[in-house]
């Protein structure tokens, strides 16, 4: 069993084909030249054995001109998997991804610094002292890995989440840059059964996760059947530059054939052209040059194109999540991948509201109906998501899984058949030879079908706007909600194969 | 055994189930006999018909409402057992009638001159039946004179008048007059209701009530009786 998504029967495009193939042709002279500057050895090394040219260059860091020719990427596009498949802790909770089938997968993330706190303080009207108003007050804090475990708690139950990446980044005293992976595969996967996707620390801390990963899953060759967990990586640096550690721990994740993504995230203006064109150019040679890289280190890795392009604001030249731009370029990716027919790892929802509210709603609806209806196949769609990328906000996130119950609902297929045009025509006829003319009986059989999309869940009472109070009651709600956590005995064996993990983290030995 | 008869009939009042042939919200009861059905089979069975009202209908209808209240169900849930009860009331109604049973009043309903807006005057129309009053419908775009004369013949204890638009509310105020004119204004309570009215509105034309909605409207008429 897997989870259904939300398949897009019509993806939304905005590319033609002849700018589809123009983006093509320019990515590929982008790696031709000028190739990416790599800061990374072993990269060179691998792309040079399969005929890429290379020239070391000057300066501080050591780094070679690396100029990639086409038929390279080409071979790499022929084997990298076109279904990719991501595993879960419960295996309903599976992911099956096609590069050619256009079903949108909702996953949280990216991981943030600071997690906002929500109080409901109670106003009195300074004229009227019997009119109280209660206004929710946000405050900012440095997230903590108790604070993952309640977000992964809550992600296991929001309808909507196909899967989970860590929101927030753990930053506890007794969190250091050795233990902090282990700690945050943990507190993820044992309060989360979804797919978990991370990134990586520290490198020397792969092969703890993975082994984490097989204890869970039951084995290596359990692992290997149901990948419960993956990576993303942000092996090239915008524009154009292989990052040395990032490369390495993206070589040695394709070395373990467990599924990655190859991320880049260019900004238009600064790190990445103004121009549309320019931007697209660039992003997908940087793509295509780690999908090639991965393929060239083990073939046949499943590797998802990862896209994360956006726009500079203008008055910081800070990232604009929110700016439409951003939407263009994701909605454009998602077309590149299909292109190729590889899944496509997009972004949606991150706002530049630095709080949830009515700027916050507008950006995120607005990016997250138009990109989730070019039918990327997995949204990271920025669950609870503020400032950008820095601030996570479960309630927000409570908000979020409303929003995608109105879209996936939106973008169903249309039921019109003949069959069903005979009945509803059958229907009119009765209704108009009735006295009342009112069509009010025949809803009663769909009325429970899910066929009628559901009232906003938040809707307050009258006049009030009480949709802040009841997203909170929802969000304490689920997290009384219990989930199922790993088993006793892999607990022990985690805890006693695996070093660095907080012992606070596990739950069977609290308060001994 | 007609014990067991009322209990079905409650039950289909609750799944909104007028006959046989309609659907429920629970699957199990499909095909199998409805409220009009069981109605007529109690009566066969000489159950009383108070008792078929008071622990089949009206006990039925007072679930639904809980259910309704807490958001279980919805308003064609609550149209449908309405429609239910409306239907056994006409079975039942020869049968008071000869008994001398009184029932809960005759409720005359227009939409006025002016203004052909129905959906939510049949909503009331079906909701006040399914409380137990004699609904009589005028229909639509009535003007004062034909309501005036309507009263005059069928001498309805209550009248609910509905307008969707700001430019036909007024008309409300002129069947008021009308029935003021002619001598008919103390014999019936007058209950507007519609998009455009308010409470506020009802005062100034000397509407006994204003109703928000249909369930207003059957709560202000159960406060009459």
């Amino acid at each position: 069993m897997s989870r259904k998504g939300i398949l897009v029967h019509r993806p939304y495009e905005r590319l033609p084909r002849e700018q589809v193939e123009l983006i093509h042709q320019a990515s590929m002279q982008i790696l031709s030249d000028p190739g990416l500057i790599s800061f990374n050895r072993k990269a060179v090394d691998i792309l040079h054995s399969h005929g890429a040219a290379v020239e070391s260059l000057t300066g501080d860091h050591q780094s070679w001109q690396v100029k990639i020719p086409e038929q390279l990427v080409l071979k790499a596009l022929d084997t990298a998997p076109k279904t990719v498949k991501l595993g879960a802790r419960n295996p309903d909770n599976t992911l099956i991804m096609n590069g050619d089938e256009p079903r949108v997968y909702l996953i949280t993330g990216s991981e943030t610094n600071i997690w906002l706190d929500v109080a409901f303080p109670t106003y009195v009207d300074k004229n009227d002292s019997s009119r109280e108003i209660k206004i929710p007050e946000f405050k900012p804090r440095r997230g903590t890995v108790d604070d993952l475990c309640q977000s992964a708690h809550v992600c296991e139950h929001l309808e909507m989440v196909d899967g989970y990446i860590r929101t927030v980044n753990i930053q506890d005293r007794d969190i250091t840059e050795e233990n902090k992976d282990v700690n945050k595969f943990f507190a993820s996967l044992n309060n989360n059964t979804k797919h978990f996707m991370s990134g990586l620390t520290t490198l020397k801390q792969l092969d703890n996760v993975v082994r984490m990963a097989e204890l869970i899953a039951g084995g290596k060759k359990a692992l290997e059947d149901n990948p419960i967990i993956s990576f993303i990586t942000c092996l090239v640096k915008s524009p154009l530059q292989f990052v040395d550690d990032t490369t390495d721990t993206f070589i040695e994740v394709c070395r373990r054939g467990l599924p990655v993504v190859v991320s880049s995230s260019p900004q238009a203006g600064t790190t990445a052209p103004i121009k549309e064109a320019g931007i697209m150019a660039q992003i997908n040679a940087e793509v295509l040059a780690g999908i090639t890289l991965g393929q060239l280190v083990k073939s046949g890795t499943p590797v998802l194109y990862g896209s994360v392009p956006v726009r500079a604001r203008m008055d910081t030249l800070g990232d604009s999540y929110g700016s439409v731009e951003t939407s263009q370029y994701n909605i454009d990716c998602a077309q590149m991948a299909r292109f190729y027919s590889l899944p496509n790892y997009s972004t949606s929802g991150v706002s530049d509201s630095k709080i949830p509210g009515q700027q916050s709603s507008i950006e995120r609806l607005f990016s997250d109906i138009v990109v989730a209806m070019s039918g990327p196949q997995y949204l990271h769609c920025a669950f609870g998501l503020l400032d950008c990328n820095s601030v996570f906000c479960l309630l927000q996130a409570v908000l979020d899984d409303a929003h995608f119950k109105m879209i996936k609902f939106f973008l169903q297929q249309p039921r019109i058949d003949q069959s069903e045009m005979e009945a509803v025509l059958q229907q009119i006829r009765n209704v108009v030879a009735t006295p009342q003319k009112l069509y009010i009986n025949y809803i009663r059989p769909v009325l429970r079908s899910g066929e009628i999309s559901g009232v906003y869940p938040f809707e307050g009472s009258g006049e009030r706007d009480d949709v802040f109070e009841l997203a909170y009651e929802r969000m304490k709600e689920l997290l009384a909600k219990p989930v199922e956590h790993i088993d006793q005995e892999t607990t022990a064996r985690i805890f006693e194969e695996i070093p660095g993990i907080l012992p606070r983290l596990n739950i069977y030995k609290r308060g001994s | 055994m007609s014990k067991d008869i009322i209990a079905a009939i409650k039950g289909n009042v609750i799944q909104g189930r007028k006959t046989q042939d309609d659907i429920g919200v629970d699957d199990s009861f499909a095909g199998k006999p409805g409220v009009v059905e069981l109605v007529q089979q109690a009566l066969d069975e000489n159950a009383s018909p108070q008792e078929i009202i008071t622990e089949g209908l009206t006990a039925g209808m007072q679930v639904v409402g809980e259910k309704f209240s807490t958001k279980e169900y919805f308003i064609p849930d609550m149209l449908a057992s309405a429609e239910a009860v409306g239907a056994a009331m006409d079975i039942l109604k020869p049968v008071l009638e000869s008994a001398n049973v009184e029932t809960k009043g005759k409720f005359a309903i227009a939409t006025v001159k002016g203004d052909i807006h129905d959906i939510g005057k049949n909503i009331v129309a079906i909701l006040v039946k399914g409380a137990g009053y004699e609904v009589h419908d005028m229909g639509t775009d009535v003007p004062a004179e034909k309501v005036v004369e309507f009263l005059k013949e069928e001498k309805p204890g209550y009248l609910g008048l509905s307008a969707l638009l700001t430019t036909t509310m007024i008309e409300m105020g002129v069947v008021i007059k009308a029935l003021e004119e002619n001598k008919l204004r103390s014999s019936v309570k007058v209950l507007i209701g519609g998009a455009a009215v308010s409470e506020e509105f009802a005062r100034e034309i000397g509407a006994d009530a204003y109703c928000v909605d249909a369930f207003a409207a059957v709560k202000v008429l159960d406060s009459y009786q």
